[in-house]
């Protein structure tokens, strides 16, 4: 519960600090006459009925999943609309949780995103400093092959990667599930582009004082660095969470699979009308980390998704 | 060993301006060519073999009659592409990919740029709209399918109640194909007009603001200097969006796989190739075949994207 309770007041508190400077004294200010009706209706017509608009249509599907989420079947399964549950009743999340092995899900998650996370982030560094600060023939063609990797879509690779990983015995492993995705192509862009803006004077003092790559590395270019590998890894952990075509497919057992999948496996039976207050807490498990985490890191996640994409 | 490097035209075209100024530098050549292989190498290595490898593989598998976890294959050559443009498949699958990608990227472009304006207003609270509208985006399309399919419940969804509340029957989302499409559409929109709306944001902040004022003290209004300076200026944001919301489009699985298992209506060139090689049919050369097909329109999408970045869209 106490993971659960600091999303919903926040929404809700948000949306109220934005009614309530109504004609806020110090925007129309510069104008003639501040408190006149017309700006007061400009303002809220320009202004704020768009964006508590545009908010709402967001925060309200999630709104309701959270409250369904502590509705009893009667109280869904039931012509009139009942908004407010009764009460904070977590009899869902205790039948999501027996229907399923949701905490085997949760922690198969959990591991999966930090090992793949880990090594992806590991992994972007090292090629990204080996890119930009060691000397090597054909650099600009490996970067090429980088760039390139980065515009093939995950998703025509599924089968033929399924054939692999199936054919040396990783189905319904978490490795498994790991192996495929930790060659990072997004990562190593975004860093080098980063190094690549580091100024030569620091290297080169600390070369001076007879520090090889790998102390430049760790503790010159990484600590300078910390926000934009902090953008690469909150980008990793939230594809990594999300991910769901991949171990929907290299999985078909409870024990090995994440929560994305085994939300499926919760669809298949709870996928009736009575089931919804399940499935909704269900997706509370799988939203509400990505939404904390967002909610206090969000402007790295932003960063790194709407730049990451710049990569034509 | 240093002759080699210094005269390759590759290591003259290095990307960083290597120091010059040392003399003897052939031990520490050497050494780097060690130290980049040992950086370098685990990721490229990965990305060979489950990035590129991949590539290649789907070709050959595609030119197989071949039922996935069977041991025998016969080579077709190119039959699955065959089957699949002269059978009744290709026109829906494309026909349902086109739709799709089609209305969720001018929706969720048009709709992001009006977001996007209405985040630009001098007012207090858009930097809380600001985070709220982006979230869906990197939410779990498996959660958010959930959540959206119980609004759609013709049954018990909020939407039907609405709907009796004015007097109409709610549609049966699920079971009508046509409109499963519309839905899934909608939830795909809602879930990524926020990302369209955070990079017209941006390009909204840096249009030059003295020819906004000059507009405006020349008499033209809101909206003539929208349409007549900000949606020009903002054209090469708007290509830059086209072209990655397209591509993410053709790629859109999860929301399908969990409001539309069957894929009944909404079998895209992606979710057809997931249903043939792990649906009922196990068929694995032949999803192979659709996959190279979509692969070949990312790739066309991605050379032109390059052909235009180059001149038309500037970043650092």
């Amino acid at each position: 519960m106490s993971t659960l309770s600091p999303v919903s007041p926040n929404p809700a508190s948000g949306v109220g600090t934005l009614k309530t400077p109504d004609g806020g004294p110090e925007l129309p200010a510069r104008r003639d006459k501040p408190f006149s009706r017309a700006n007061l209706v400009q303002t809220l017509a320009g202004g704020y009925i768009p964006l508590i608009v545009a908010t709402l249509v967001v925060v309200l599907p999630l709104l309701w999943m959270l409250l369904s989420s502590f509705k009893q079947p009667g109280e869904i399964v039931t012509t009139d609309l009942k908004i407010l549950p009764q009460g904070l009743n977590l009899e869902n999340y205790h039948t999501a949780m027996t229907t399923v092995p949701f905490a085997r899900f949760f922690l198969n998650s959990l591991i999966v995103t930090v090992v793949g996370s880990t090594v992806k982030v590991i992994l972007a560094i090292l090629t990204a400093y080996a890119l930009v600060f060691v000397r090597f023939p054909f650099k600009n063609i490996i970067f090429v092959v980088i760039l390139v990797a980065l515009m093939v879509p995950p998703q025509v690779s599924i089968l033929p990667n399924y054939i692999l990983i199936a054919g040396i015995g990783g189905k319904n492993t978490l490795w498994g599930i790991i192996l495929p995705g930790l060659g990072t192509a997004f990562g190593t862009f975004l860093l080098r582009q980063h190094f690549k803006t580091l100024p030569g004077s620091i290297l080169e003092a600390a070369e001076i004082d007879g520090a090889g790559h790998w102390r430049r590395l760790w503790q010159v270019v990484v600590p300078v660095s910390l926000p934009s590998i902090a953008t690469v890894a909150l980008v990793t952990v939230v594809s990594e969470w999300n991910d769901y075509i991949w171990p929907l497919i290299i999985t078909d057992r409870p024990e090995t699979m994440t929560l994305p999948v085994g939300l499926t496996l919760l669809q298949n039976s709870e996928g009736n009308g009575a089931g919804w207050g399940i499935l909704m807490a269900g997706a509370v498990l799988v939203i509400i980390p990505i939404l904390l985490v967002f909610a206090a890191l969000q402007r790295y996640i932003v960063a790194g998704l709407t730049q990451g994409s710049v990569t034509g | 060993m240093t002759r080699q490097l210094t005269g390759s035209p590759a290591a003259t075209a290095q990307a960083v301006p290597a120091p010059q100024r040392r003399g003897r530098w052939s031990g520490r050549t050497r050494r780097d060519f060690f130290v980049f292989l040992a950086l370098a190498l685990p990721n490229l290595a990965l990305i060979a073999v489950f990035t590129y490898l991949p590539l290649i593989n789907n070709m050959y598998y595609s030119t197989l009659d071949w039922t996935l976890g069977s041991t025998s294959a016969t080579v077709v050559g190119i039959d699955n592409y065959v089957t699949f443009f002269t059978s009744s498949d290709a026109p829906q699958v494309l026909g349902t990919t086109l739709i799709f990608t089609v209305v969720t990227v001018g929706g969720s472009m048009a709709l992001g740029l009006l977001v996007a304006l209405a985040l630009n207003a001098k007012v207090r609270g858009t930097t809380f709209a600001r985070s709220a509208v982006f979230a869906p985006y990197v939410l779990s399309g498996v959660g958010v399918g959930l959540v959206w399919l119980f609004i759609f419940d013709p049954g018990y969804g909020v939407l039907s109640w609405l709907l009796r509340g004015i007097g109409q029957q709610s549609p049966q989302w699920i079971n009508d194909p046509q409109l499963s499409l519309v839905m899934v559409i909608i939830v795909y929109v809602w879930k990524n007009l926020g990302y369209c709306a955070v990079v017209y944001l941006a390009g909204l902040q840096s249009l030059p603001k003295d020819v906004m004022e000059a507009a405006s003290l020349d008499g033209a209004n809101g909206f003539r200097r929208f349409m007549s300076i900000s949606v020009p200026l903002l054209s090469p944001t708007t290509f830059f969006l086209l072209i990655t919301t397209m591509i993410s489009s053709l790629q859109a699985f999860d929301l399908i796989r969990i409001m539309t298992p069957l894929g009944n209506g909404t079998s895209t060139l992606i979710y057809e190739a997931y249903l043939q090689a792990f649906g009922a049919y196990n068929r694995a050369g032949y999803s192979a075949a659709i996959s190279v097909v979509l692969f070949a329109i990312l790739l066309i999408i991605t050379v032109l994207q390059l052909r235009f970045v180059e001149r038309k869209v500037h970043y650092s």
